[in-house]
């Protein structure tokens, strides 16, 4: 497992811990079931506190991406259908957002916007259905 | 008595000569965990220290170790492991002796790891304790508080002195004890750097009172650092500038999280360093007079 700790970014650890983690699980560079190692293993190797090992582990868990095992240490879970959904969601957003400031350069107004949206999906129809 | 805390001390309260005294001091530490105990020269750190130990008697309150109330009995000594900011050890023994004369003390004493710790910490069984630089000594008690399998580890001022390598290797060297989530380490210092990464509570000590216990991220969060012009942080109503730094160019101050919306938008609000924390708490009521040298006793 890797993580890279920044001091000066302002983002608390354990975030960043979390972060980092998360996102190895979600690239599938952590696969389901590899071990992780406990908290304090993993505060010991850090250099930092047990309590913000813990926090980070906690809401991984809390999140579905990890299981952990009191004395053992923690281990990924299966890629959940809610969470990887849940993560599909953020993206179709993301992607709105860049489109909604790109209609606010170009001067595009609602009616605009949902016109390129329905031609779309006219379009995705057509190509399933051809 | 509970087996969840390592240590807890409740309205201890000890006079300590005729110019300094232990009032209401209550905190406790949860099994598993470090904590820093964070205060000035003279603050009243290495008393509590003593007072944990039973090396200091008590007026009031109560404290209770591992699950014994203090006095505890005397084979929990085992397992409360010192190292002080001196060796107590004699000079002339050589590492070898060390362990001959400790030994018949500790009934769990394990020879085998007394020698792996020794050769792991780059200690050389035929030195004299004297001639150990200070880093050095200090690896001696934590390798004789592991060899009689300690689980709480009371450092007292274990850093000053110490260059920076070895200050990341006792952070490293605690980061290993602490893998066993029975053990707890108790840390006092005047050296927050220390804490800002691995410490997991904060106890801040000032003349003799605690002035906050908590974990570190909620002592951090219960202060702000606020920095002003000459005129801008004064006359305030509600709020304490605690150990406030007036010069001709501006004024800095540590106030209570949650004062510091009462003060107007001119004055820069920041969330505050361990160290600026301790700085300004340190500075906040005058030092007592020092006494004169010739009677004066070094705290």
């Amino acid at each position: 497992m890797r993580v890279v700790l920044s001091n000066s970014t302002g983002v608390p650890l354990y975030q960043q811990i979390k972060e980092q983690v998360g996102t190895a699980i979600l690239a599938g560079e952590l696969a389901e079931g590899s071990a992780l190692p406990s908290v304090r293993a993993l505060a010991r190797d850090l250099r930092i506190s047990i309590i913000t090992t813990t926090r980070a582990y906690t809401e991984l868990a809390a999140e579905g991406f990890i299981a952990t095992v009191p004395g053992k240490g923690a281990y990924v879970l299966a890629l959940d259908s809610a969470l990887v959904r849940e993560q599909l969601l953020r993206q179709v957003e993301d992607g709105l957002q860049t489109a909604l400031d790109a209609a606010g350069r170009a001067g595009l107004d609602r009616d605009g916007l949902v016109q390129i949206l329905d031609g779309l999906i006219q379009a995705e129809r057509q190509d399933t259905i051809q | 008595m509970s087996s969840d805390l390592a240590f807890a001390l409740r309205g201890v309260g000890a006079v300590v000569g005729r110019n300094f005294a232990l009032r209401d001091v209550s905190f406790e530490l949860p099994t598993g965990y470090v904590m820093g105990l964070v205060g000035a020269n003279g603050a009243g750190k290495t008393t509590i220290i003593r007072c944990l130990l039973g090396l200091r008697e008590i007026d009031t309150g109560e404290i209770e170790l591992l699950g014994h109330r203090v006095p505890a009995p005397a084979d929990l000594r085992q397992d409360v492991g010192v190292v002080l900011d001196h060796a107590f050890l004699v000079g002339d023994w050589r590492l070898t002796e060390v362990e001959r004369a400790l030994r018949p003390f500790y009934p769990r004493w394990d020879g085998a790891r007394y020698r792996q710790l020794l050769d792991e910490f780059g200690l050389d069984l035929r030195a004299k304790v004297k001639d150990l630089s200070r880093g050095m000594s200090m690896k001696l008690m934590i390798a004789v508080a592991l060899s009689h399998q300690a689980r709480l580890l009371l450092f007292d001022e274990p850093t000053s002195g110490l260059d920076p390598v070895a200050r990341d290797e006792l952070a490293g060297i605690i980061g290993d004890f602490l893998l066993d989530e029975g053990h707890s380490v108790l840390y006092s210092t005047h050296i927050t750097a220390d804490l800002d990464r691995i410490g997991d509570y904060v106890t801040l000590v000032h003349n003799g009172r605690i002035v906050r216990t908590g974990t570190k991220d909620e002592i951090l969060d219960a202060y702000r650092v606020v920095r002003g012009g000459p005129d801008d942080l004064s006359g305030l109503v509600g709020v304490e500038l605690i150990g406030a730094r007036r010069t001709s160019s501006g004024t800095e101050a540590l106030v209570r999280t949650e004062e510091a919306d009462l003060l107007g938008g001119d004055v820069l609000v920041e969330a505050p360093t361990l160290e600026a924390i301790a700085v300004h708490i340190g500075a906040r009521a005058p030092r007592p007079e020092p006494r004169p040298l010739s009677t004066g006793r070094i705290a």
